[in-house]
């Protein structure tokens, strides 16, 4: 049954009805209009979906509703300040690090995470961080590049 | 001027088939030029090219061009977008286009002006002369462009390009990389539903019964659709749609398939319906000097496209007109085939690019178009968006075709090679929409009133298909190549980046290294021995000075290898060599990959390609193969079809030789096969092993160390 749910979604709290099951990634996407984060596979195993759950990266496709209560999320729209974007997604202009750009949102979300707790990581950290998510396209090594980019700017 | 390469060009056949100047290209008097292309974006960043050519040829800034999405209703119809061929299709028929457009604007703009052309200054589309101006979008109006695409405009020289052949950010990247609704999976029509298509994961021969009585009842579900074997939900949620999805499956039975065979190599050769061969040549007199002969057995596996976002689409039917938004690569095929499963008039259907994950080749996307078009039926004029699940998309997209291949050859005293001779066996590498009498549509198969599923085909050559390169490049003095075509599909497979290529450039490459050190000569001066093509000589050169190929240090289980091909033997060259370290596992630690497209559009689109093909053939190469199981595709996640990781990627470094006066081509399918050649040979470098038969798995490499101890 459709419980009444509150979530802190990238600073704001927003209200919806939903059953208390419902993977988190339908309420951003269909309930908030966030449709950054993407569905992939549906279990945890691409990161295509991945937001930050107080700060950590997990899989919002894997991630029930009733699990989120109280806690923040924040998105890949969140980590822009208003129209101002976060220096990940200039670098990954810069760099030109995608081609389909379907995977990039929950990249994003990886590598924030990593340089919220280390600010200077190595290439080999970069990759390290990226692992739980997957690229088909092979713009691994732009990706990679644009991380170590942001690092320094 | 016209270069020597353009005017060998015949008339493009996009121009054949759309030949009004008014298909396009629109000037409008914002200051803006929307260029209409046939072709459609598919994450290689081909709009931002082809924006680029378009401005180049007008003389504005590329920032005045806005690329309009393919249209059934508005755009040229540009085939598919497919075979590397944008550029030289929907590139060539808009530099024409825009060159003609150009010429028509000044015309005009002289007259207003009222001087001879030659005192005219025209700067980004503003007309200057005798201290009065006007401007291209002044002069535009529609009657303008009303009239045929001429050959007689001139085309601006290469050596003039201001906005081609300069780096160009790609114009869909923005919105991707912010995080902004881009996708068509992002898109929220006003009262849309959501659907979702009930099949098992998992081949099947007919629905024998269907308990709907638990799921009838959701809370949300506006209606479960059935025709035969076709069973869909559509809910107010999407979240509901799938809940409903996977109820109903548990709740259907399925009447079960034939299984498929256990070897599908073996399978392929005893099932072979025709045999061709592509490619004759009889020298008695150099198979004479033969001394020694050689001859192995090369095995590819079925791949998945395995894109990571499945497919969709959206469907509305409002009044008897369908509307269709789709990431299909062929708007207009996959409209002929909608109308045929549908029984409507291709008049009534509008269908409508929206862009999509990678897509690799003929995954799922044409089949979602048709699903959401059924459940738009039920849908009382609502738009309906369908996205398959991560395991229908394994399951039910198309794969690339398994292939078995058999080359032998003999070597003169010298080392030289005076006969070769090359067999594949090879299912179809195209089921692509709009071939056939029947829908190449998924859900058109299951319906109470079926259409018979097509088989794949091959396109004829030059360009071909499974046995795309099959024909060596190198100067052989006698050869002969066989394809044996496989019309029994065990899995239903389709075009998926680079078809045949991939694995005749891996067998052929592997085989020259094999025949190399038989001859006891280095791997690249044989080949160059053989090879008199002077590009194809410049890009191995090219590969192997970037690589230090002559100072390589051997090391325990390291290796180098070196592999290359011209793409189709039409497009471009790509000559890779790779560096691997193999442990327990095969890693491949640098990829140094030399590349002549021609004409250089955009440099970093480019290498973009070119790193992305490199990185996704190791993944091949590696690790991927499709898992049959009794029920057939048994590959239904990531955990049974792993793909390469960001901690596996190797380092990619790329040399782009640029010749500005040749043709451009495509860089889009140019790496795979010589990736794959480049990554066995080091194998085999490395251990002192050949390994025919892919992927390179841990499994197969302990195996083969074993059979040799």
């Amino acid at each position: 049954m459709a419980e009444h749910f509150r979530l802190t979604v990238n600073g704001n709290e927003s209200e919806l009805e939903a059953s208390p099951d419902t993977p988190l990634l339908y309420a951003l996407r269909n309930d908030l209009g966030l449709k950054g984060t993407r569905f992939g596979c549906g279990n945890g195993q691409c990161g295509a979906c991945f937001v930050l759950i107080d700060g950590h990266p997990a899989p919002a496709c894997d991630t029930p509703l009733w699990s989120v209560a109280g806690k923040i999320i924040t998105t890949v729209e969140g980590l822009s300040k208003g129209r101002e974007l976060h220096p990940l997604h200039n670098a990954f202009l810069a760099e030109q690090a995608a081609q389909c750009g379907y995977c990039t949102s929950g990249i994003l979300i990886s590598a924030a995470a990593l340089l919220a707790k280390n600010l200077r990581p190595t290439e080999r950290e970069v990759r390290e961080a990226l692992d739980r998510n997957l690229c088909r396209c092979g713009s691994h090594n732009r990706m990679v590049r644009a991380v170590l980019r942001a690092a320094r700017e | 001027m016209n270069t020597v390469a353009e005017t060998r060009l015949k008339r493009p056949a996009s121009l054949e088939k759309n030949p009004r100047l008014s298909q396009w290209l629109h000037v409008h008097r914002d200051g803006t030029v929307s260029i209409y292309s046939g072709k459609v974006e598919i994450g290689q960043g081909i709009l931002t090219a082809l924006a680029q050519i378009a401005a180049e040829e007008l003389g504005i800034a590329v920032e005045r061009i806005r690329m309009v999405p393919a249209d059934t209703a508005l755009s040229p119809d540009e085939g598919v977008t497919s075979g590397s061929l944008s550029i030289q299709d929907s590139g060539v028929a808009l530099r024409r286009a825009c060159a003609q457009a150009r010429t028509l604007l000044l015309e005009r703009a002289t007259a207003r002006l009222g001087v001879s052309g030659g005192d005219l200054r025209v700067e980004d589309g503003s007309v200057h002369a005798a201290g009065r101006s006007t401007s291209f979008w002044e002069c535009a109006d529609d009657a303008l462009f009303d009239r045929d695409v001429e050959e007689t405009a001139a085309l601006r020289s290469p050596r003039d390009y201001r906005v081609v052949g300069k780096p160009a950010p790609r114009r869909d990247l923005p919105d991707k990389i912010a995080g902004r609704p881009r996708f068509i999976q992002d898109m929220a029509l006003p009262g849309m539903l959501y659907g979702r298509v009930v099949r098992p994961p998992h081949n099947f021969a007919g629905l024998i019964s269907l308990d709907d009585s638990k799921v009838k009842s959701m809370p949300g579900l506006a209606a479960i659709v059935r025709d035969g074997g076709f069973v869909g939900v559509l809910a107010e949620r999407e979240d509901v749609a799938i809940s409903a999805q996977r109820a109903l499956r548990l709740a259907a039975s399925w009447r079960e398939a034939d299984p498929p065979p256990r070897d599908v190599h073996t399978w392929l050769k005893e099932h072979a319906a025709e045999h061709r061969v592509i490619s004759e040549k009889e020298n008695a007199d150099a198979r004479s000097r033969a001394t020694r002969a050689l001859e192995a057995s090369y095995t590819k596996p079925f791949l998945s496209h395995a894109s990571i976002g499945p497919s969709c689409a959206i469907a509305q039917i409002d009044d008897g007109k369908l509307a269709v938004w789709t990431h299909s690569q062929g708007i207009f095929n996959l409209r002929r085939d909608l109308a045929l499963a549908l029984g409507m008039r291709e008049d009534a259907i509008v269908v409508r690019h929206a862009e999509g994950a990678g897509c690799y080749g003929h995954n799922g996307a044409d089949d979602a178009a048709l699903d959401a078009a059924l459940l738009a039926r039920a849908a009382r004029g609502r738009p309906v968006q369908v996205q398959w699940m991560r395991d229908d998309e394994f399951a039910w997209a198309p794969c690339g075709p398994a292939m078995a291949l058999s080359l032998r050859a003999a070597l003169d005293a010298h080392g030289g090679i005076v006969d070769w001779e090359h067999e594949l066996w090879s299912n179809g590498h195209s089921s692509r929409p709009g071939r056939a009498d029947d829908p190449a549509l998924l859900a058109a198969w299951h319906l109470a009133r079926p259409h018979k599923r097509p088989s794949a085909i091959n396109m004829p050559l030059p360009a071909g298909a499974a046995d795309r390169n099959a024909i060596p490049i190198y100067d052989f003095p006698s050869q002969r190549v066989v394809n044996h075509y496989v019309r029994e599909m065990p899995v239903r497979t389709s075009a998926l980046r680079s078809l045949g290529a991939y694995a005749n450039v891996f067998a052929i490459e592997s085989f020259m290294d094999e025949l190399a050190q038989t001859a006891g000569i280095d791997p690249i001066a044989f080949r160059l021995r053989h090879l008199k093509d002077p590009r194809g000589r410049a890009v191995i050169e090219a590969a192997a000075w970037r690589a230090e190929w002559d100072r390589w240090k051997p090391a325990e289980g390291r290796g180098h290898g070196i592999g290359f091909a011209r793409y189709k033997n039409l497009g471009a060259y790509c000559a890779a060599v790779a560096e691997v370290e193999v442990g327990h596992d095969v890693r491949v630690e640098r990829l140094i990959l030399a590349v002549d497209v021609g004409l250089v559009i955009n440099p970093d689109g480019v290498i973009n390609q070119i790193e992305g093909g490199a990185i996704q053939s190791t993944s091949w190469t590696l690790k991927e193969q499709v898992k049959l199981g009794a029920r057939g595709i048994a590959s239904l996640g990531w955990e049974d079809y792993p793909i390469l990781k960001f901690s596996e990627a190797p380092v990619v470094e790329v040399e782009l030789i640029d010749r500005p006066e040749l043709p451009a081509v495509g860089a889009g399918e140019a790496a795979q096969g010589p990736t794959a050649a480049a990554i066995a040979n080091a194998v085999a470098h490395a251990l002192g092993l050949r390994m025919r038969d892919l992927p390179l798995t841990h499994e197969r490499i302990a195996a083969a160390i074993s059979q040799s101890t």
